[in-house]
């Protein structure tokens, strides 16, 4: 029976209870879907389920192969994980839009064609917008709507493509898109605006921070690597991927240095993070799209732990600023040594998750020839270190003692980082079960001299090189601040202008109105002055008169017959 | 401009115990002891052979020189850009 069910469905479902539930049995209700999800994912075969044909065209609910079931699984599991880490919290809402938005995700994951996959792709805006307005500030509501809008932008244009393509190819099926059309152009752009492309990126730095502690975990997992699955279905050794994610991999990180909100940090270095999957479904072959399979499935669990270390943090002081942090070794521990874990992992040390999937990007460029992107990939992999491996343990547990004296986390926070911790050490010891997983056979051999030193250089001495700036006071200070990016296009220039058009066309209209108006009283004078009460053709006349006119009339006419 | 940056009156006074990482001298040793890390892994590239795909990944020291020489610029340039796009905290909820 359980067979027949489509995976995610059994979580949007779920969600609809989750209000009804008294909160001691709401944890473990919500734990045990995503479970019964990942069990019956692994006991269902390759192929497709749920087809129908829908005005003519065939539409399939569930397809099942290695590219969706590497995804589904990592969503299942950081779904777990999220849960886990949210135990604590009891806000109705975010529960429940969180396990619908995964449910969601993991439906999406599992389209087999564009319509499905756009009824998803539209449930998790709508239900992850709640996530973020579940941050309960006035700047969580105003981020939370910029978010909505533009990912039900998002919706609209792969609504479009599908149609513009199935007009084009007769059918609905998601398999290879390319650029080759309209529609393709389309849905590469709905796909891009959730991908975080270079300046359709803003939405995620915008809301992601101001969501929950809890809330960002579960949204930094899932609508930016479903865009990447979509991405690598849809439009894998699309040379021009290549450049979108080397500006992708590589601009971020001049924000993740001097961003303060260390969640906005983090949210910079997923846009990073995100580049280097994008290139590698741009280079296209089996090496690299293994790399942008593995490396998501890597990238959720270790971005996942930095963010719950920093959701703890806000946690526990009610802050993720660096200009107001430091020194929270002392009271928290554990939340440090699974920060520096995850800090571990993002940086690709070797022993570590990262070092294993991401390389592979890295050979696939240089084995292509791909030499730009390759320099700019390396870069960008010195400089992860910098953001995400150091900024963020750094300035949030060590550097200078901010006076700050937390409680450790909440056991069930500690549970949760202590076991995404534990796959970051594992996967990185161990990657054999996850290379098993991938799209393609992984003949990659991570562990060689060659790779390990190479990258132990590169990484060591961009550590230094971090030392060297802090001893000489050149590196700069975390400052209370905001940082403009694009959005600053909308939100500021946008609006200044929307203003100033307004008030010009408001003014306008009043000088209109009043010119109108001026006629109209002119007409209306005019009228009044003939007809009014005392105008000339308005005139009461006394009857003796009226007699007098009638018989003077009545006398010229009949002189004038006489004659 | 500092005033946020807390200079905090010791905690330890109030009882608590200095960790080895809180002496400023220790620290020193840590960067020197990341120093001589640093030099053991480019001292490696004198007897590595590493496989040239672009003709210039064999170049001695190339890895230690990208990995440090990089991100001291990316740095140095993001503070550049702090002078263009850094605002008041509270620039958009004016």
């Amino acid at each position: 029976m359980i067979a027949s069910i489509p995976p995610g469905l059994i979580m949007i479902v779920g969600a609809v209870l989750v209000p009804f539930l008294p909160s001691r049995v709401r944890g473990a209700y919500m734990l045990a879907l995503p479970l019964i999800g990942i069990w019956q994912l692994f006991s269902l075969d390759p192929g497709s389920y749920g087809q129908m044909t829908l005005f003519g065209f065939d539409l399939v609910h569930v397809r099942i192969d290695k590219l969706s079931i590497i995804f589904g699984a990592i969503f299942y599991i950081a779904a777990i994980l999220g849960i886990i880490y949210a135990l604590h919290n009891d806000d109705r809402t975010e529960q429940t839009a969180s396990l619908a938005y995964m449910g969601a995700a993991i439906g999406a994951t599992f389209a087999g064609d564009l319509i499905t996959l756009f009824v998803y792709w539209e449930l998790t805006a709508v239900t992850s917008v709640f996530i973020v307005w579940a941050g309960k500030t006035e700047r969580s509501y105003q981020a939370g709507m910029r978010y909505l809008i533009i990912q039900v932008l998002s919706g609209v244009l792969l609504a479009a493509g599908a149609v513009v393509l199935a007009k084009e190819t007769g059918s609905f099926a998601f398999d290879f898109i390319g650029i080759e059309s309209l529609g393709g152009w389309l849905i590469l752009a709905a796909f891009g605006i959730k991908c975080a492309f270079p300046l359709l990126h803003n939405w995620l730095q915008d809301s992601y921070p101001e969501a929950s502690p809890t809330g960002t975990v579960f949204l930094s997992a899932f609508t930016t690597k479903l865009a990447v699955y979509a991405l690598a279905r849809g439009y894998p050794g699309t040379e021009m991927l290549i450049w979108i994610g080397i500006v992708m991999s590589a601009w971020p990180i001049f924000y993740a240095v001097i961003e303060n909100d260390l969640r906005r940090v983090l949210a910079y270095s997923l846009n990073n993070q995100l580049g280097f999957m994008v290139a590698g479904v741009g280079i296209g072959t089996e090496l690299a799209i293994n790399g942008a399979a593995s490396h998501a499935f890597a990238h959720i669990l270790y971005k996942a732990l930095l963010l719950m270390s920093m959701g703890a943090v806000l946690h526990r002081t009610g802050t993720a600023k660096g200009s107001e942090l430091g020194g929270l070794y002392r009271t928290m521990p554990w939340t440090t040594g699974f920060c520096v874990v995850g800090a571990a992992a993002a940086s690709a040390f070797p022993l570590f998750s990262g070092f294993v999937t991401k390389t592979m990007i890295l050979t696939a460029a240089a084995a292509e020839g791909h030499l730009v992107p390759y320099l700019v990939l390396l870069f960008s992999s010195a400089a992860v270190f910098y953001h995400s491996g150091i900024k963020i343990p750094y300035f949030a547990f060590f550097a200078q003692d901010s006076g700050k004296r937390p409680d450790e986390a909440p056991p069930n926070m500690l549970v949760a980082m202590g076991l995404a911790a534990a796959l970051c050490v594992g996967i990185g010891v161990y990657p054999d079960p996850l290379y098993a997983m991938l799209p393609f056979p992984v003949t990659y051999v991570p562990y060689t001299t060659e790779h390990v030193v190479s990258d132990l250089q590169l990484l060591m001495f961009s550590a230094l090189a971090f030392a060297v700036l802090q001893r000489t006071g050149l590196y700069p200070k975390e400052l209370r601040s905001t940082v403009l990016d694009f959005d600053w296009v909308y939100r500021r220039l946008g609006r200044d202008w929307t203003v100033f058009l307004a008030e010009r066309t408001s003014n306008a209209l009043k000088t209109i109105y009043a010119d109108f108006g001026g006629m109209l009283n002119r007409v209306i004078d005019a009228v009044f002055h003939y007809h009014g009460p005392k105008g000339l053709l308005a005139r009461t006349q006394e009857i003796g008169q009226a007699t007098l006119v009638i018989t003077v009339v009545l006398a010229i006419f009949l002189t004038a017959f006489y004659l | 401009m500092d005033d946020h940056l807390f200079h905090h009156p010791d905690r330890r006074a109030g009882g608590e115990t200095p960790n080895w990482i809180d002496h400023p001298g220790n620290v020193r040793k840590i960067f020197w002891a990341l120093a001589v890390v640093c030099a053991a892994l480019l001292s490696l590239d004198l007897f590595l052979h590493k496989h040239d795909k672009f003709g210039f990944e064999s170049l001695f020291g190339f890895f230690a020189f990208y990995g440090f020489a990089l991100p001291f610029l990316l740095v140095l340039a993001a503070k550049q850009l702090r002078k263009i796009v850094m605002r008041d905290e509270d620039y958009y909820d004016r």
